[in-house]
């Protein structure tokens, strides 16, 4: 076991690395250069100080030379400097990263206990109405383009209902706890219907599987009753590969938590690669690319260590 | 049933062969047209695909210009001359609805067909050969499955072409736009076929009538070809279907984003860009576009289950 943890973190590493790699090459090729932009707002400056400044940025060394730097300088916790925030990338990264993660999160927990109820209630009876009805609502939210959901929920709720707030964080002069709360509501609501589809057909295919062992058939015939059967035999069986597959949805999760942020005016993860990729924010974009995808396998990870751990039967070598 | 005659007429009437294949598809069909979900998606769709074909018949009938900008006619609402009313730009809402959906459809399909094609070669490849090759392909596999896509879809997307040596017009034609948005699509959007097609041709590939057709000296290609391939197509096709709805949700993001289809040509996605100002000021606007993806991708989807179903032998027995 403890091999397989150390080989499973060293692949993820490699992975990110490579990964680094590629998106430090991708966002070489963006549109525009650092220096030109940077030269472009200061009238007066000399194609040969423009020159100067990119040799001394080593802006003409080949990528793989530029690469080695950032890298070493990225291990030592240096991202270099944000262009569009005037900041160091991680003084934006950090608080950025914390909205995500309240974003995520409680859509995450909203959609699981969600998709648990439903997927439970369509698996008691497959093929009838519950599951119909179930099954309609799961393939709808697999279906919904998640930034229109999000105009929809926006009409309703704040454009026609004026119940909650359409955008951003706080309100001005405000920004308590329940104000913060009132504007992420939408946002939270809007990412966990989203997932809950998926995740409903997830618990549903798991239960059916599950309730057809043979150790469910014992606990009914030993007059267990219908709570313990489908709960302590079924359920905890079945979320086995549950859970797996949710852990596995982290990247799905991220890429709606950018849509949803962007459409909510909320300064997470999400918006704030968006802007900087829109606005040739080089090294906001590539730290916050990064993130996400270690933020994305280090979930992987935790799905793979959690399916040994569950499922004792499993032996990870 | 006709089964016997029909295998004896196969052995000697080669001209019957047609019948016979036929028949496992009719039987298809048969059962596909007991799926309620399925034959509705299937009217639901083509009713789509006629009302995005008669973007330039409506267009030509009522006189109009869906690409000509009038901006004192910006928001109007529904008249004779348009019947949806016109969007922020004056333009008819309705016609730039169908011709956004032939963009919309043709950008699903097209990407589907390109990256489904991607992964049905990785996953025969890996399938097939097995060993190191398997294990690197799917470890590829198992990354792209886990990176957050659409972070990585939007830096594809913004991309300085003219770095990559196209030529600067090309770069900034709305042909690059289109095609651009299909390539990216195509090259994260295999990973599921991919993975199908593996275990599949891993459970065909030990059958006994692979066996004999290579110990009679059938080349990997052939074999691929002629005896793999076609035994697991029926779970291809549903994929392949599957992937058209995930393709079609993606696409509107991105162009939703402004990182697809470059305005003025509509898609579904780009009629929304401007989404926080039309919930103000033009709510309808704001609806339909993304109900047409919905109602599209929910029939892709509905579709794909139905076609599951029929295919599936045991899917009668419940």
């Amino acid at each position: 076991m403890g091999g397989f943890i150390l080989r499973r973190i060293g692949q993820t590493l490699v992975v990110l690395l490579v990964m680094s790699f590629i998106i430090y090459g991708l966002i070489g090729l963006m549109p525009g250069d650092p220096i030109d932009i940077m030269a472009a707002s200061m009238p007066g400056v000399t194609p040969e100080v423009v020159a100067k400044l990119k040799a001394i940025y080593g802006l003409d060394q080949p990528l793989l030379l530029r690469y080695w730097r950032w890298l070493m300088a990225a291990l030592q916790g240096d991202l270099g400097f944000s262009r569009t925030h005037s900041q160091p990338v991680l003084e934006v990264l950090t608080p950025a990263l914390w909205q995500t993660c309240k974003l995520m999160l409680s859509s995450f927990f909203l959609s699981v206990a969600a998709a648990l109820a439903l997927g439970l209630l369509s698996a008691l009876r497959p093929g009838g109405l519950a599951d119909s009805v179930i099954g309609l609502f799961a393939f709808a939210g697999i279906s919904v383009p998640v930034f229109w959901l999000a105009l929809v929920l926006i009409l309703t709720f704040a454009v026609w209902l004026h119940w909650l707030p359409a955008s951003g964080m706080s309100n001005v002069g405000d920004g308590g706890f329940v104000d913060q709360l009132r504007h992420l509501v939408l946002p939270v609501l809007t990412l966990a219907l989203a997932n809950t589809g998926q995740f409903t057909r997830y618990v549903r295919a798991a239960m059916i599987e599950t309730l057809r062992m043979d150790f469910i058939r014992t606990a009914w015939a030993k007059g267990a009753g219908a709570w313990r059967v489908v709960i302590v035999h079924g359920l905890r069986n079945a979320l086995i590969p549950v859970v797996t597959i949710m852990a596995l949805s982290f990247g799905t999760l991220f890429s709606g938590a950018l849509v949803t942020e962007t459409m909510f005016a909320q300064q997470g993860m999400g918006k704030m690669i968006y802007d900087s990729i829109l606005s040739n924010d080089f090294n906001l974009a590539l730290s916050g690319l990064l993130f996400a995808t270690l933020v994305t396998l280090l979930s992987n990870l935790a799905a793979d260590l959690a399916y040994g751990w569950l499922d004792p039967r499993i032996t990870l070598k | 049933m006709t089964d016997i005659s029909a295998s004896s007429a196969i052995a000697s009437d080669p001209s019957r062969r047609l019948d016979a294949a036929q028949s496992v598809w009719s039987l298809r069909w048969r059962r596909f047209k007991r799926h309620r979900g399925g034959m509705a998606s299937l009217f639901v769709l083509a009713m789509l695909v006629l009302f995005c074909l008669s973007a330039y018949p409506l267009e030509r009938y009522l006189g109009l210009d869906s690409n000509a900008t009038d901006l004192l006619s910006r928001y109007d609402p529904p008249s004779a001359m348009h019947w949806l009313g016109t969007d922020e730009g004056g333009r008819d809402e309705l016609v730039r609805l169908m011709y956004g959906g032939q963009i919309s459809l043709f950008v699903g399909l097209l990407a589907t067909v390109i990256g489904g094609s991607l992964g049905v070669t990785l996953g025969l490849i890996a399938g097939y050969w097995g060993g190191r090759v398997d294990s690197l392909l799917m470890r590829i596999t198992d990354c792209v499955i886990a990176l957050p896509l659409l972070p990585l879809l939007i830096v594809f997307a913004a991309l300085d072409l003219t770095k990559l040596g196209f030529s600067s017009e090309f770069a900034h034609s709305g042909a690059a736009g289109f095609w651009r948005i299909i390539v990216i699509i195509a090259v994260v959007d295999w990973t599921a076929i991919a993975r199908l097609v593996r275990a599949a041709t891993l459970s065909v590939k030990e059958r006994d009538y692979v066996l004999a057709a290579r110990a009679s000296g059938a080349g990997a290609i052939y074999l691929m070809a002629k005896h793999i391939l076609p035994n697991i197509v029926t779970p291809i096709i549903v994929a392949f279907t599957l992937t058209v709805g995930r393709v079609i949700l993606l696409e509107s993001v991105l162009s939703f984003l402004g990182f697809g289809i470059v305005p003025p040509t509509p898609s579904w996605g780009n009629m929304l860009n401007n989404a926080q100002e039309l919930v103000t000021t033009a709510p309808a606007l704001a609806i339909y576009p993304g109900l047409l993806i919905f109602v599209t991708v929910i029939a892709v989807n509905f579709l794909g289950d139905g076609m599951q179903h029929a295919f599936d032998p045991r899917s009668d027995r419940r």
